[in-house]
């Protein structure tokens, strides 16, 4: 049996990402530029909470503390998250929210087509679940990049500060520690770094074809996934997120 | 009360509608996907259409509340993941109940294949998500009028 440390820790990683990204999304709800964009970024941010769900429901299930996928969600505090600093970004333009989008949905349908071979059913079983909806998550990403970055002058320098903003945040996605030694070594999950070749090829593929240029700096951060170090703008996404939680304790519907 | 059957659970939740397109059965939309006895604890498996569609928490009320209404007293709901839904769980009624209902039935090619409307087939997609996660926007060319279109998936 896997490290149950170590497996917690990688499905606090995967429910994370889905849980800030999706709350992130979720802020554009009645602020989008038309009604159609406003309905798919909430379905889009609708799936991503649901994905929470799952993940974070197993990890409380591994972790056999009692505490739920709410619990995890509510009531930890920037340090004891393990989201990608991608995810925890503030939206900005529409333009960057997309290129936000497009950079995470690309890393998640791979990282998730993956997991549907892991050996623990049950990851592998919310992976099949969520791999469908990210497909269309992709789908839709990709082709706002190309419609954006391939658009008037205004839409394409917007995406190219976009993509030159957020680039620094896409190595961490590839990063490998300890928890992923684990993972790989018990056939749960693979090597984050196994995921790059076929992320560049797709992402590549996107950018031409969106007239955008791929930085060369090869820079980037991280901290996130660890919980080593968040960015300022974490902490400012929970206090809304968890405002009510933390406001009335046990509140229910 | 006698032990109901199996078959006679299953119409009873045939009976109970999809709380966001109520033309169609919990049962045509091929999310129930288990009914079983054990003892006299009646087990029901119900799969989500997607992860987060907030219709869930509804569905397993409803369901709750019409087994009960027949006398189900011991009832255990499950959610089951595997093997995830799919839009080829939809059972034939349920298809042509979207279709009359005006929504565009799924279709293996991943549009529709006519509109709804006038069986117009000069379709063009107005947005690829619509008013509930399953759905996307068309719109049909010759009469004009836009539509739901139930995604494949
Ligand atoms: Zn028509």
């Amino acid at each position: 049996m896997a490290d149950q440390n170590a497996l917690f820790e990688f499905l606090l990683r995967m429910g994370d990402n889905s849980l800030i990204l999706g709350h992130r999304v979720s802020e554009w709800c009645g602020h989008a530029p038309v009604l159609e964009e406003d309905i798919a970024l909430a379905n889009t941010a609708l799936d991503l909470i649901g994905q929470t769900q799952m993940w974070l429901g197993l990890a409380g299930e591994v972790e056999g503390k009692g505490r739920t996928a709410d619990d995890l969600a509510f009531l930890r505090d920037a340090w004891d998250f393990r989201n990608l600093l991608l995810c925890e970004l503030p939206n900005g333009d529409f333009g960057r929210t997309l290129m936000r989008q497009f950079l995470y949905d690309a890393w998640s349908s791979i990282m998730l087509a993956r997991l549907i071979g892991s050996s623990d059913p049950r990851v592998a079983e919310i992976a099949a679940k969520a791999s469908k909806e990210v497909a269309y998550h992709v789908e839709r990403s990709g082709d706002t990049v190309v419609g954006l970055g391939d658009g008037t002058e205004e839409s394409h320098q917007r995406m190219q500060a976009a993509l030159d903003y957020l680039w620094p945040y896409v190595g961490e996605m590839f990063d490998g520690d300890a928890v992923d030694t684990a993972m790989v070594k018990a056939g749960i999950a693979p090597d984050p770094a196994s995921l790059r070749e076929e992320y560049d090829a797709l992402v590549g593929r996107v950018l031409t074809q969106a007239t955008l240029t791929n930085p060369t700096d090869t820079f980037h951060h991280k901290g996130g996934r660890t919980g080593y170090m968040h960015t300022e703008h974490l902490g400012h996404l929970l206090t809304s997120m968890q405002w009510l939680q933390r406001a009335y304790p046990g509140a229910t519907w | 009360m006698d032990q109901p059957s199996v078959d006679t659970i299953w119409d009873w939740l045939d009976q109970v509608p999809d709380p966001e397109i109520p033309v169609i059965s919990l049962v045509d939309l091929g999310i129930i996907r288990d009914v079983r006895w054990e003892g006299d604890v009646l087990n029901v498996a119900v799969t989500p259409t997607y992860s987060g569609c907030p219709a869930t928490t509804v569905i397993k009320f409803d369901i709750e509340a019409a087994l009960r209404d027949r006398g189900i007293e011991k009832l255990v709901l499950t959610t089951q993941l595997s093997p995830p839904w799919t839009t080829d769980w939809l059972s034939d009624k349920g298809r042509a109940a979207l279709e009359k209902f005006g929504i565009a039935p799924p279709s293996a090619k991943g549009e529709p294949d006519r509109c709804p409307n006038c069986g117009g087939t000069d379709l063009e997609r107005t947005s690829q998500f619509g008013s509930t996660p399953c759905k996307a926007l068309w719109r049909c060319r010759d009469c004009l009028e836009p539509f739901d279109y139930f995604k494949c998936i």
